[in-house]
């Protein structure tokens, strides 16, 4: 069972400048103290913010309890901290020894007004404790941020790769851009039959020149959009295949009877005209 | 007992499905359409679906076997009006329903339904 000693916030609070002082050029000696993208007084005044908000959650108590409420404060304050700091591209380990450079100054000061060892080893040992799990959440605060960037340019990612394009009157074209796999193909097949109730067009053109290559499972994911349009009560073209394509497909086997397949987008626009030509004098 | 209206086109029979379709609805209809293909001798069919929100396996199953069973009777069958919603859910399930004809809106369905009845009389 480790030792925890009470930890007396009028210590920290009478040495708050030499601590700052210390803390600063610790951080700056260690090159991390921030470069073009943090300016020194803005890293001081987070330093400074800090220390005043240690100082207040040490005087409500629960020392060993980050979640605690009075630690509330603190926390918001590290996670705004590695927000920013993850979105101005900072790594984390930069991030993190913001925290952890506190301890040097911390410690020198504790040498120097410690009663006995003994209770030099408590009080170590409690600062150690509470600043690591500062740290910890700030480093976690840190992960999350970078996993919403990550997560946002995903979805962002997903969108700009489903445009549908009106090409004439009652002809879609989509042009397919990057790898297929389930999650896209899923987004393609909503958004085009979408888009095909709204404009009531009866031809659809998938063109797959931007798809970097073609295995059963795009092939069958294919398959699919091109059966959900007609069951809707329209057309599908496939265009957009490259000869290496054609080949990978006869060479994997896929079956793609049934499909319209035209080699460029031209010539699939001008079999869609075609059709809704003889469609109009059917009609008449 | 609960039916779907069958509406008498010329020689067309006109079904639009308004309601949520259940089971035993789906079974009724079967019977229906195909004494009623028999009694005026009706050579296409017109299913509007644009209200049906949920389809199940059995739904598709149904509609593969109406249209099956009308072109036993020599009529041909149109599907028109799937939502978006529906003909995913019919893909993910594998049910593709080949066969059967389908068409954007009734409109459409009605031109398509027209021009295949000519055709087919034309060989005749």
């Amino acid at each position: 069972m480790p030792v925890y000693a009470s930890v007396d916030s009028e210590l920290i609070r009478s040495h708050e400048q030499e601590l700052l002082r210390l803390w600063l050029e610790n951080l700056k000696s260690s090159g991390r103290s921030g470069d073009q993208r943090t300016k020194a007084a803005e890293v001081e005044q987070q330093a400074k913010e800090f220390l005043n908000l240690v100082i207040k959650g040490i005087q409500g108590g629960n020392l060993q309890d980050l979640q605690a409420d009075n630690w509330a404060q603190l926390r918001a304050f590290l996670e705004n901290f590695s927000r920013d700091r993850a979105q101005k591209g900072f790594t984390s380990d930069q991030t993190a020894t913001f925290i952890f450079s506190f301890k040097k100054g911390l410690f020198d000061l504790l040498k120097k007004t410690a009663k006995d060892a003994d209770s030099l080893v408590a009080q170590l040992w409690t600062w150690t404790e509470l600043i690591d799990s500062l740290g910890l959440h700030t480093f976690n605060a840190f992960q999350r941020t970078r996993e919403e960037v990550i997560q946002r340019q995903h979805t962002d990612m997903l969108e700009l790769s489903t445009p549908v394009i009106k090409l004439w009157d009652g002809v879609l074209a989509l042009p397919m851009i990057g790898v297929l796999d389930s999650a896209r193909t899923q987004v393609v097949m909503e958004t085009l039959l979408q888009r095909i109730v709204e404009t009531g067009s009866h031809i659809a053109i998938l063109d797959i020149t931007g798809v970097p290559t073609v295995d059963t499972l795009v092939a069958q994911h294919l398959m699919k959009t091109v059966t959900a349009i007609r069951l809707m009560g329209a057309e599908c073209i496939v265009s957009g295949i490259r000869p290496q394509i054609a080949q990978t497909i006869v060479h994997l086997g896929v079956d793609l009877a049934g499909i319209t397949t035209k080699a460029n987008l031209a010539d699939a626009l001008a079999l869609a005209m075609k059709r809704s030509a003889d469609a109009m004098v059917t009609a008449n | 007992m609960e039916h779907i209206p069958i509406l008498r086109m010329g020689d067309c029979l006109l079904i639009t499905i308004q309601v949520e379709m259940h089971d035993r609805l789906a079974l009724t209809l079967q019977d229906d359409l195909t004494s009623k293909i028999y009694a005026t001798g009706a050579k296409g069919v017109l299913i509007d679906i644009s209200a049906l929100e949920i389809v199940d396996s059995f739904m598709g199953r149904m509609l593969a076997n109406i249209s099956a069973m009308a072109r036993v009777l020599d009529a041909s069958t149109i599907l028109v009006g799937m939502r978006p919603a529906v003909a995913i859910t019919l893909v993910e399930l594998g049910l593709e329903l080949p066969g059967i004809h389908t068409a954007l809106d009734v409109e459409r369905g009605m031109q398509k339904l027209r021009s295949s009845i000519a055709t087919a009389q034309a060989h005749e």
